[in-house]
């Protein structure tokens, strides 16, 4: 894992795995790795969350240990789980084998294996550390699990009752986001840093589209990113993150075009609009008002 | 100098524990002073509101080293007395006649409508209010539990074989475990319902003190305005208060299509009124389009378990759901109730049950 003097070198390192951090994020990503506190990120969906922990781990040449959060998430899923089936087996196998003989604390023993464990992704963090751990989308799971990843977060280690703590060698780099659709506990957030990620500003954006797809012309990133930056200021249900921009400057690609006009911008706008009423929204307006404008330099 | 810049921050109302504050420090030393405002905004922070007060307190701390007043001006209204109970639950228990009479009084008071209570009698009602406010509508969970009937839970079958020395035993089964369902009460506090806003927010507080994590209360009026946070205070009085200050816009106009597109926006679409128990409380009132209110209704819909709408002139006799508003949201509600006595509104909580 490579060191870094300042936030300048790690945004150095990201923008070469293919992330424009901006400067924010370049110092929260700095402070977790020399203070080794979790990154708590929130913001709207699209906006790079999660991209940034994949390239977090890239830049730092970490494995990446995803765990997606969803209700109803508990620990058998997210931390450990006993194989049964496989005990089973073991226990019929030894019983075929030894007819009998095999004494009960042996057999007991056996069956408390590391090879019957099945580690879910808090638990391969913990053992392959040092590693970047996502805990993504963190606002889904119950509050309950709020409180057992703290428990988690605070010493980097677990004890499971019939094998002993298993505790990380060096605590995991631990990024943990949230779509805001639910207030996270403040105890989580406490032990985190916090930032909040914005959508980037359309040069930003413009940027990020030619790293991320390096067929699209300069003329046509710079078009996007000022459509989608007006997009933003139209006060749409859902709008559009830094993915969807990407998503519709791929599509655009895909169609041949190398400029982003009225036609083209109307059968497109399914991949940067997700919601019916902000399509009718968008279409009601003059679409050429919205290119015509992005076609100033 | 770093604590007159915690000073300034916590002056401004952003929660600048003490842990934070060391976590700040380490932040500092490790990045150095260049880059003072990530640092300590990474670490003090810890939602969009407080950074919004942190800017503010960070751009007066680095004007003048030594910050004058309140950075970030809190919003401040006049203190308004919007609940006039003092004097009546005085009256209420100097003129107690005798719990017999109190008692068939109460069985009258609950078909009354509130608008047109005395003090004392309006004191009452709430009191029955409060004590009726018990909601506690379920959803089935993503989780099991052990249950009678249902589909096969392999591995509790699997642990019974495994302690059976893998003989087969019952079949164990499983069903989902209930969860609580979100209830989301938008209240409307303009002028045309200003006769019932005091028993809504009275009712938003019992309920938001029954099931404190469960429980969203808005108003709408000129704009929306949550008061949730307010109405977390166990005290009724303080909570209104508290309330009363954070409504910028009470007994005003009403933009209801605006103020409930808004709450979609910023609230609902995200997730607040995903599978949640929806609560409208308006006379439908709107000046503007009402097929705007349709739409916004029918999005609420969409996202929602149930939406229920209450309006208080739904109670009274000869009452046709024709005025424009009410006549756009009525073909995307699940019921359509009335809202105007203690009776109501139980009802209402009956129907938010299902």
């Amino acid at each position: 894992m490579p060191g870094y003097a300042d936030p300048a070198a790690l945004a150095k390192a990201l923008a070469a795995a293919g992330y424009l951090a901006d400067d924010g994020l370049a110092v929260a990503g700095f402070l977790a790795l020399k203070l080794h506190r979790p990154v708590f990120l929130e913001g709207d969906a699209g906006v790079g969350k999660t991209a940034f922990a994949s390239a977090l781990a890239e830049a730092t040449e970490l494995p990446l240990v995803r765990l997606q959060c969803y209700e109803g998430l508990d620990a058998a899923q997210a931390l450990y789980d006993w194989d049964f089936p496989r005990q089973v087996l073991h226990l019929r196998a030894v019983e075929a084998a030894a007819g009998g003989t095999a004494s009960a604390e042996d057999l007991e023993a056996g069956l408390y294996d590391r090879r019957f464990l099945v580690a879910r992704p808090l638990l391969q963090a913990i053992e392959q550390a040092p590693c970047v751990l996502l805990i993504d989308e963190v606002d889904r799971a119950d509050d309950e699990f709020e409180a057992f990843l703290l428990e988690l977060l605070a010493d980097a280690a677990v004890t499971i009752p019939e094998l002993g703590r298993i505790a990380a060698a060096e605590p995991p780099l631990v990024v943990v986001t949230s779509n805001r659709t639910r207030e996270v506990h403040d105890a989580l957030k406490r032990r985190c840093l916090y930032h909040w990620v914005g959508h980037p500003s359309p040069e930003r954006e413009a940027a990020i589209l030619r790293v991320r797809l390096p067929g699209v012309t300069e003329r046509l990133a710079v078009q996007i990113a000022a459509a989608t930056a007006r997009l933003r200021a139209l006060d749409l249900v859902k709008p559009p993150g830094v993915a969807e921009a990407v998503d519709w400057a791929a599509a655009i690609g895909a169609l041949g075009a190398d400029t982003l006009g009225a036609e083209i911008t109307a059968v497109t706008l399914g991949a940067v609009l997700k919601v019916k009423e902000d399509i009718d929204r968008v279409r009601a307006l003059p679409l050429d008002h919205l290119v015509e404008a992005t076609d100033a330099p | 100098m770093l604590l007159d810049l915690v000073a300034a921050v916590r002056a401004a109302g952003v929660p600048a524990t003490p842990d934070r504050v060391q976590a700040m420090f380490r932040a500092v030393d490790a990045t150095g002073p260049g880059l003072l405002y990530w640092a300590a905004r990474l670490t003090l922070c810890g939602s969009p509101d407080d950074i919004a007060r942190f800017d503010a307190a960070f751009a007066g701390f680095t004007r003048d080293a030594e910050p004058r007043g309140t950075p970030w001006q809190v919003r401040r209204l006049p203190e308004r007395t919007l609940f006039r109970t003092e004097s009546a639950r005085d009256e209420a228990v100097a003129g107690d006649p005798g719990l017999a009479v109190k008692a068939a009084g109460a069985e009258v008071l609950r078909h009354r409508d509130l608008a047109t209570l005395s003090a004392a009698e309006r004191a009452e009602a709430m009191r029955l209010l409060t004590l009726a406010a018990t909601v506690d509508p379920r959803r089935p969970g993503r989780r099991y539990r052990p249950w009678h009937r249902g589909r096969p839970d392999p591995p509790r079958t699997m642990r019974a074989m495994l302690r059976a020395a893998g003989e087969p035993r019952l079949l164990a089964r499983r069903a989902r475990r209930p969860r609580p369902r979100r209830l989301v009460l938008l209240a409307d506090v303009s002028g045309s319902m200003a006769p019932y806003a005091d028993a809504l927010l009275r009712l938003g507080h019992a309920l938001v003190q029954g099931r404190p994590r469960w429980t969203e209360v808005y108003t709408l009026g000129t704009r929306l305005t949550r008061v949730t946070p307010a109405l977390l205070s166990p005290d009724v009085e303080v909570a209104l208060r508290a309330a009363g200050q954070a409504i910028p816009d009470w007994r005003g106009g009403t933009r209801l299509a605006d103020t409930l597109t808004e709450f979609l926006r910023r609230y609902g679409h995200r997730g607040v009124a995903r599978r949640a128990v929806v609560v409208v409380f308006s006379d439908g009132w709107e000046r503007g389009d009402p097929a705007e209110l349709g739409a916004a209704a029918a999005h609420i819909r969409r996202l929602a378990h149930r939406l229920i709408w209450a309006t208080p002139h739904a109670g009274r006799p000869g009452f046709a759901p024709t005025a424009g508003g009410l006549a756009a949201v009525l073909p995307h509600v699940d019921a359509l109730v009335a809202g105007h006595s203690v009776a109501a509104i139980e009802e209402l909580l009956r129907e938010a049950s299902l």
